[in-house]
């Protein structure tokens, strides 16, 4: 009797391969890998080093702010001033470089990200408003400011900013310094998501919010964090975009944080919270560059870029819920 | 006569799991057929087959003798088929009429007849709802009436209650338990599903008992003792339910609560609890123990009153200050508010505490696996691997993964609203051990149960409330049914005299 007890229960908790689990976890890679396929066969200058580090390079900013979109979506929130928050990063960068030493001016450019974070993140969290409201606030904002700042004109590094922009536009190890930080930057947020208390406390709170409280958690501490990493996350974006152009502009990021949203779900992460991973969201902010470099090699007219784009993200959607629709 | 459905040899698996073997069940019409068993034993997916919301991989279903195959769910209710779910499956922002008559209105619709209709219906199963209003109004006895209603309104021959009661307080049970029993009475088929074998037992024609996916056998309850049900369902005998309750040695007092007021309207309430005491807070769902426990927790804010926790002022404002206190809460909705159950069951036990297995805020993966592989000895919790995600464990283990996380945060006071909610009989058991050796360990234990027999099993003195008040204490001798029933029912009884100081 309880021998045949104890088999059952072993048989009902064995590790069964779970399709609509390795879906959403492989789903994004096999995408992404199709798609270099596809490209590959399409144009011979696709898999060359130096397109490969052009795509990098471009997505890096892109890259950069999907890291802290990530933690955002994670708590179930949403930010819409990343691309905002960009701006005023590369606007302030021009202005601050100029009478402070390099490193006093980007902790100030990145401590300003943060500010703006902390904004809309205390009111997220304490107050209880609607990301989605307040981040579209700050987004109207915090461009304003930028533009504000500049006087709506581009405002060059000049000889101050020189240091900047001769990193922004070299190589370390073979790779652009700003894909290499925004790799290093992966990494990091991958070893904080899955190995601190704090990673594994956004996650909980975007799976159940209620169960993390009544555990004796405070909630909107974690919650305001990841506005903050995400503003300042955004401004880092800002920098990179500045040091590679070498000019400060408050229509740097126009439009990018749905960009940065788009990478995000791409890679598998779910807009309710709780579930996505980082090394997923890199592959999603890799497919969306890899498209558009494959339509720009293969000479499709911009206009019709953005409608392809459209369908592909629908598509890789469909794919990672591909189980779900398949039960049906 | 044949009968109104019969389920022949039915067998199914899920990724090469049995999870039904070789299943014989029948429902004649004008009976009420329970249905028993642990969780897990196969009761609710046998019932999703018969409510075509899975097919089975061999077997036959017949219906008044012909065998049909049933395509989906709506291809049963359009046979008459219904099945009312334990989650209620109502649109709350609708009508009540609207929900009885969603998926079958008529392209004109003539809403003042359909709400004509709709309180006919109603009324003829004994209550009297307005049929315009919103069902998230309602309680969650009026919206199980509605969806009665809405499987009437379909010419039903055959409901299945999956659990119905669970979240039902006592007297609306008895109403629901009278309904059936019209239901039946009019010669519907009913499947009743129920952990609660008082209520099988009352309305039960036949009983069947189900364990790890196969019958054990079906009876009458008249020639079968809720003793011999109880073993065919885990194989142990009724009387080792509560386990031996050890010599408790009570210490000093942990909690003392003078004249609480909370803003929902609970009014001076005392009481104190002491190290190695279980004392039970009972009276009707709804009269405020679940309250002031989320108080006593930080969860929900205080009006007026005091509290002391280990002879220093205690006024927590956040769950946080709790739990650093040394306050631990079972909450009654495991998934709502006790575990993420998509997160692995490593993480949730050690997230209410997890300094011992961290440094800098870094975990440290060997010394988190040998806490929680510790806790699960400890508690034998059933799993595969602890990087499963709790969704996949039983009701009752998922129960325990839930008292693992306070285990590991060494409360002097933890509470426990109704822990054995929706946990089978055999974990039942087990959870009610971890309560004693939470008391043995010097633990200051407070249990809310809805179900009388768990808390004069497990506590030594029962705190009764009524309407938002303590309206008196309940020790041994009096650890009877109808005395708690009486003291939670009597109004405007003034509380206890040395209480009020």
């Amino acid at each position: 009797m309880t021998e045949k007890a104890a088999t059952f229960d072993e048989v009902q908790t064995r590790r069964r391969f779970n399709f609509s689990k390795a879906f959403r976890q492989y789903g994004t890679a096999v995408i992404f890998l199709l798609l270099v396929l596809v490209a590959q066969a399409q144009s011979d200058a696709f898999l060359t080093e130096r397109n490969v580090m052009n795509v990098l390079r471009q997505m890096s900013g892109i890259g950069v702010m999907a890291i802290g979109m990530l933690y955002v979506i994670l708590t179930r929130g949403i930010d819409l001033s990343v691309g905002s928050i960009a701006a005023l990063g590369s606007v302030t960068t021009a202005i601050v470089v100029q009478s402070y030493p390099m490193p006093v001016a980007l902790a100030m450019v990145v401590g300003m990200g943060a500010l703006c974070g902390l904004v809309s993140g205390f009111l997220i969290a304490f107050f209880r408003l609607p990301a989605f409201v307040i981040t579209l606030a700050m987004m109207t904002a915090a461009r304003g400011v930028a533009l504000i700042l500049s006087n709506g004109q581009p405002i060059t590094l000049g000889e101050a900013g020189q240091s900047l922009q001769g990193f922004g536009t070299s190589f370390s190890l073979g790779i652009p310094n700003p894909a290499l930080l925004m790799i290093g930057l992966f990494v990091l947020a991958f070893i904080v998501l899955n190995f601190s208390r704090f990673g594994r406390l956004v996650k909980a709170i975007g799976s159940n919010e209620e169960a993390v409280r009544l555990s004796g958690i405070s909630v909107p501490w974690y919650v305001m964090s990841v506005y903050v990493i995400s503003g300042a996350l955004a401004a880092v974006a800002g920098v990179l975009v500045t040091s590679r152009s070498g000019v400060g502009s408050a229509s740097v990021g126009a439009g990018n944080e749905l960009d940065v949203i788009a990478a995000v779900v791409i890679g598998g992460a779910s807009l309710m919270g709780g579930s996505g991973g980082v090394i997923n969201t890199f592959i999603g902010v890799m497919i969306l560059g890899v498209i558009g470099n494959i339509m720009n090699l293969a000479g499709v007219p911009g206009y019709h870029q953005q409608v392809y784009l459209g369908v592909i993200i629908v598509v890789a959607v469909l794919i990672q819920n591909g189980s779900t629709l398949l039960r049906r | 006569m044949a009968a109104l459905i019969q389920l022949e040899d039915i067998t199914k698996s899920f990724a090469g799991i049995h999870a039904l073997t070789g299943v014989n069940f029948d429902l004649k019409a004008g009976e009420v057929h329970g249905l028993c068993g642990e969780n897990g034993a196969g009761k609710s997916t046998l019932m999703r087959v018969l409510g075509g919301e899975i097919r089975p991989d061999t077997g036959r279903t017949l219906i008044e003798g012909r065998e049909e195959r049933l395509t989906g769910p709506t291809d049963a209710i359009r046979r008459g088929i219904s099945v009312i779910h334990q989650e209620m499956a109502l649109a709350p922002d609708l009508s009540v009429a609207e929900n009885i008559f969603l998926g079958a209105l008529p392209p004109g619709i003539n809403w003042a007849r359909l709400r004509e209709k709709a309180r006919d219906l109603i009324q003829r199963l004994g209550f009297d709802i307005a049929p315009g209003a919103q069902v998230s109004d309602l309680s969650v006895a009026h919206q199980q009436v509605v969806e009665i209603a809405k499987a009437l309104s379909r010419e039903t021959r055959v409901i299945v209650f999956d659990e119905p009661t669970a979240v039902l307080s006592t007297g609306d049970a008895r109403r629901l338990l009278q309904i059936i029993k019209g239901l039946r009475d009019s010669g519907v088929g009913i499947v009743y599903i129920s952990h609660r074998l008082d209520e099988i037992y009352e309305i039960a024609d036949r009983i069947t008992v189900m364990k790890d996916g196969r019958i054990v056998d079906t009876v009458t309850p008249d020639s079968t003792p809720v003793d011999s049900l109880i073993r065919m369902m885990v194989g142990r005998p009724l009387s080792q339910l509560f386990g031996d309750k050890p010599e408790t040695v009570v210490g000093e007092e942990v909690l003392r609560v003078e004249n609480l007021d909370l803003p929902n309207g609970i009014r001076n309430v005392s009481f104190a609890v002491r190290r190695g005491e279980v004392v039970g807070l009972g009276g009707l769902v709804g009269s405020g123990r679940t309250e002031v426990a989320r108080a006593i927790f930080g969860a929900d804010p205080v009006s007026g009153g005091k509290m002391t926790l280990k002879n220093a002022p205690y006024h927590p404002r956040t769950p946080r200050q709790a739990v650093r206190s040394g306050v631990g809460l079972v909450p009654e909705d495991r998934k709502g508010q006790g575990i993420v159950l998509d997160m692995e069951i490593r993480k949730n036990v050690t997230m209410a505490n997890a300094a011992p297995v961290t440094a800098a805020g870094f975990f440290r993966p060997a010394a988190e696996r040998g806490l929680v592989q510790k806790l699960i000895q400890s508690l034998r919790i059933k799993l595969g691997s602890m990087n499963d995600p709790v969704s996949s464990l039983s009701g009752g283990n998922q129960q325990k993964v839930v008292l693992a996380k306070w285990f590991n945060t060494d409360p002097d006071l933890i509470i426990l609203d109704e822990p054995t909610r929706g946990v089978d009989v055999g974990a039942k058991t087990e959870i009610y051990t971890l309560v004693h050796r939470l008391a043995a360990e010097g633990k200051a234990v407070i249990v809310i149960s809805s179900e009388h027999a768990e808390l004069f099993g497990l506590c030594d003195r029962v705190l009764v409330m009524g309407e938002g008040e303590l309206r008196g204490e309940l020790a041994p001798p009096d650890f009877e049914e109808e005395k708690l029933l009486t003291l939670s029912m009597a109004r405007r009884r003034p509380a206890r005299a040395e209480m009020e100081a």
